[in-house]
């Protein structure tokens, strides 16, 4: 019987373990996938990360090594090259690698830390052939920063999700021709610091309400037909345009890796695609808890490892015998909201709610009702679906609430 | 100097090879791609069909019903994933009935065993996700699924393992009639064989016109598909065919043996024997038919979309002929010629033996292959026996489907041999599942350049000129 087994050892997971050393567990084991710890973050090798968590600006795989470095110097015990086959809601784990083939673990509490993974084209649809050349963003960025390899040279962009820009400018930077970024929205996805470094700054342009309607090309990608879309997101056929490129990478969205998640039966959110959880990142098997991008996609690193501390923390509560609050308030949203983390708290201490909206707007105010009754009101001078925001709800304010439900209000 | 060279490594060619391979003779598959199963083989429905379609007294009615009688055993000997899940042919109306009613004398007649005519009630017992405005069916139990390119994989190897040649990449532009045979030409290179054996697909129409025939023509017929994930696979246990009208057959809706669900084909005559393009017109026919089949369809659990294009002859029927001395015709299988497959291997034999071909059988013919898929169907107990041995089969490489670096290079190293990307996910299922090889496909490129010794650079998709990657970035290679 381990005390804490963490499936995952990218950000969210080391974060997560070292938090739970620090409230005092000392039985933990971290799985990850791959030959080293650092997850995802170990492919982004530019900057930006850190800015919140260390005030500084830091590339992804320095940003993974101070935790790696803590989670060493802590002496926690991780496999790597190891992954997890299965989870039963007992917890009990089932995993492989080379050295000790299959084996099954039994957990006291598990903190799942997957992480996310890229929608691939196939969930597309897009007519056409199916050479070579057509990559998901973050499969390109591995071929380049950890293969040493140039997937392609004259390159389309289909979506403008943050890996697409970073990829954007990482393949100009090698030289490659990135000639144009379509995204099917009428706003991007993607950071507003990274539209400006990654596109503008190479005078990339950014096809807005647009989308790639056929690939062509035999054995390798020889073009593409683009078009802008109506308001039903429909194409237009008098926009069609040919645009010839050997590459066509897709930033199409992310989908947090929920697969073990579903064999436990825990409750998933139809938006985030994660569990639905708690304040203490708590799923809705007790003693499992989600952070990082397998609970919902983060904008930024820091925010994950912020998340996975709570989760840890809790982790370690969970294992000590804390028992969890009973009194639990719902969170429910209007449409403009689109959903929130965590989906229920207990008013226990305050808590950070955070949440994304559906559409880009200025001067809102973030309104927040029990039944008929408002009870906090915030304003934010500009939301975007691809920032992420939040809103500070006081324990005193839940304890005395029966439900919360968030709107955004012009 | 070969005995018998085949032409065309499809599932035809594959069947008539490994039947060949139970003789003590020198035979010679060659294909123009860069696998075997490239053509019509990749892409269908992987239905084995029952028989109750063909005209009585076809060829096809022949070697449909035959093959349907012989394709478990010789999955079973290939190590291939058969499943006899039984096919439903579902009406709508009156008219629907009727079709129904012929179908079933028609099938009576072909030899078909167990046909049922069925209606609402039992219906819905067999199948409860059928669509609520089905009024009737027929149902035939001996209906079948199985994996067309798998099937050819294993066939091919058999015939491999029991002595026979694969020559990949070798495109016959031209046939030289010889003294004692043919030459079969291709760029600098040929191969002479005394009897040559065309299954050359949607090309066969070339081959025979080389050899001098010009009887028959080939017409490429366009059939999209739509593949669903896994979840879904249990939403029909039957594969679902429309009543066929002037129209065709429809739309079937199928569970795969592998556990997605696959919907399709659509069915247009086109020009180009190469335009394996999908289109959007196609997939919104899939869906708005494919509704009609079965109560619900989750289609945004599409993983995958993709085109085959059937050899579909003019005369009506399969064209198995012999139009010169030695040389053999087995053209325009379109369906069912998958369930044909083994059926017309045997024929094919038997028209070499009155052709005057000595065929004397080997002693040693081994009619067994390992299943590709050995390991993933392992309990955990052999499956940790196999790692202790090999630690490679402790590393899963393909997270989705929990593929290992050791199966990977099994792939790699087993007849016939992957050597390039698609290949590998055609034997292991590698790059399959839901994130299409996202993950994965950068370790598996490194495992193939390693295995072939050729440059990371060099690897392709699927042969040709399909590169994966350009050239080293500006950095240079990992270290």
């Amino acid at each position: 019987m381990t005390d804490l087994v963490i499936i995952g050892g990218g950000p969210a997971g080391m974060s997560a373990a070292i938090a739970a050393y620090e409230a005092g567990i000392r039985d933990i084991l971290i799985i990850e996938r791959d030959d080293s710890l650092g997850g995802i973050l170990r492919q982004c090798i530019h900057n930006g990360f850190g800015l919140h968590k260390f005030g500084e600006e830091l590339t992804g795989p320095e940003y993974a090594l101070r935790y790696e470095e803590r989670v060493r110097k802590l002496n926690i015990p991780f496999k790597t090259d190891t992954m997890v086959l299965d989870i039963t809601p007992d917890k009990v784990i089932t995993a492989t690698n080379s050295d000790e083939g299959i084996f099954k673990i039994e957990a006291k509490a598990i903190i799942l830390a997957m992480g996310c993974r890229e929608r691939p084209k196939g969930a597309l649809n897009i007519p056409g052939t199916r050479p070579s050349g057509i990559y998901s963003a973050g499969t390109a960025q591995k071929y380049v920063n950890m293969e040493g390899y140039m997937p392609g040279e004259e390159i389309v962009i289909l979506g403008s999700g943050d890996i697409g820009l970073i990829m954007a400018r990482r393949m100009t930077l090698e030289g490659a021709k990135v000639k144009l970024v379509c995204e099917l929205m009428p706003y991007s996805s993607g950071l507003a610091r990274n539209i400006e470094q990654c596109l503008n700054d190479f005078d990339i342009p950014l096809k807005l309400s647009h989308t790639v309607v056929e690939i062509h090309g035999k054995d390798r990608v020889e073009g593409v037909t683009i078009a802008r879309v109506d308001d039903n997101k429909k194409p237009i056929k008098e926009t069609y345009e040919y645009i010839p490129c050997d590459t066509l990478l897709l930033s199409v969205g992310l989908i947090p890796e929920n697969e073990l998640t579903k064999k436990l039966g825990i409750k998933l959110n139809n938006i985030t695609g994660g569990a639905e959880v708690d304040e203490n990142r708590e799923t809705s098997l007790p003693g499992v808890f989600a952070c990082g991008n397998v609970l919902h996609v983060h904008d930024l690193v820091d925010f994950v490892s912020e998340e996975a501390e709570t989760a840890g923390r809790a982790a370690a509560e969970y294992i000590n015998g804390v028992k969890a609050s009973e009194n639990i308030v719902e969170i429910t949203t209007d449409g403009n909201i689109r959903y929130t983390v965590p989906q229920r708290i207990s008013g226990k201490n305050d808590v950070n709610v955070f949440f994304r909206v559906g559409k880009a707007a200025r001067n809102v105010k973030i309104n927040i009702y029990d039944g008929e009754k408002p009870i906090l009101s915030k304003k934010k001078v500009r939301v975007a679906p691809g920032e992420m925001e939040s809103i500070a709800i006081s324990a005193d304010i839940v304890s005395r609430a029966k439900s919360l439900h968030f709107c955004m209000e012009e | 100097m070969y005995k018998v060279a085949i032409i065309g490594a499809g599932v035809i060619g594959a069947m008539i090879a490994r039947e060949l391979s139970k003789y003590d003779i020198g035979v010679c598959i060659l294909e123009k791609e860069n696998d075997v199963a490239m053509g019509t083989t990749r892409a269908n429905s992987a239905i084995v069909h029952a028989g109750f379609d063909a005209i009585p007294g076809s060829l096809k009615a022949r070697f449909n019903v035959r093959g349907s009688n012989l394709m478990e055993k010789v999955a079973g000997e290939l190590g291939v994933k058969y499943k006899k899940n039984g096919s439903l042919v579902i009406g709508f109306n009156d008219s629907d009935r009727a079709v129904l009613q012929e179908l079933f004398e028609r099938g009576n007649r072909n030899g078909v065993k167990d046909l049922e005519l069925i209606c609402g009630e039992r219906l819905r017992e067999i199948e409860p996700n059928i669509s609520k405005s089905a009024i009737c069916a027929l149902y035939a139990p001996t209906g079948a699924i199985i994996c067309p390119y798998e099937l050819t994989i294993a066939a091919v190897g058999n015939a491999m393992d029991n002595g026979a040649d694969l020559k990949l990449g070798y495109e016959v532009e031209k046939i030289k009639k010889t003294a004692c045979g043919y030459e079969l030409i291709s760029g600098e290179k040929k191969i002479c064989a005394e009897y040559v054996i065309n299954a050359a697909g949607l090309h066969s129409d070339k081959i025979a016109a080389m050899a001098g025939d010009t009887s028959f023509t080939i017409t490429p017929r366009r059939g999209e598909y739509i593949l669903l994930d896994k979840e879904c696979g249990n939403l029909i246990r039957k594969t679902v065919f429309r009543t066929p009208s002037e129209m065709g057959k429809g739309i079937l809706v199928t569970p795969t043996v592998d556990g997605n669900l696959l919907l399709g084909p659509t069915s247009e005559n086109i020009d180009d024997k190469e335009d394996r393009s999908t289109t959007a017109e196609g997939f919104s026919k899939i869906i708005g038919e494919a509704r009609g089949n079965i109560k619900e369809i989750p289609l945004n659990k599409a993983i995958t979309s993709f085109c085959g294009l059937r050899a579909v002859g003019n005369t009506g029927d399969f064209i198995i002929n012999s139009p010169a001395c030695g040389f053999i015709n087995v053209a325009g299988i379109e369906s069912p010629g998958l369930t044909s497959a083994p059926a017309i291997a045997e024929y094919v034999v038997e028209m070499l033996r009155d052709m005057g071909a000595d065929l004397i059988e080997k002693k040693d013919f081994n009619p067994h292959r390992k299943p590709m898929h050995y390991f993933r169907e392992a309990s955990i107990e052999e499956k940790n026996e196999i790692i202790k041995k090999d630690r490679a089969f402790g590393k899963i490489i393909c997270r989705c489907e929990e593929v290992t670096e050791g199966e990977i290079l099994e792939a790699l190293r087993t007849n016939p041999k992957a050597r390039d990307l698609d290949g590998v996910k055609r034997r292991t299922r590698a790059q399959m599942g839901r994130c299409q090889g996202g993950f994965c496909s950068p370790h598996i490129v490194r495992l193939i350049a390693r295995e072939l010794g050729i440059k990371y650079e060099e690897v392709t998709k699927s042969g040709g000129e399909s590169k994966i990657n350009l050239r080293k970035t500006k950095g240079g290679e990992r270290i």
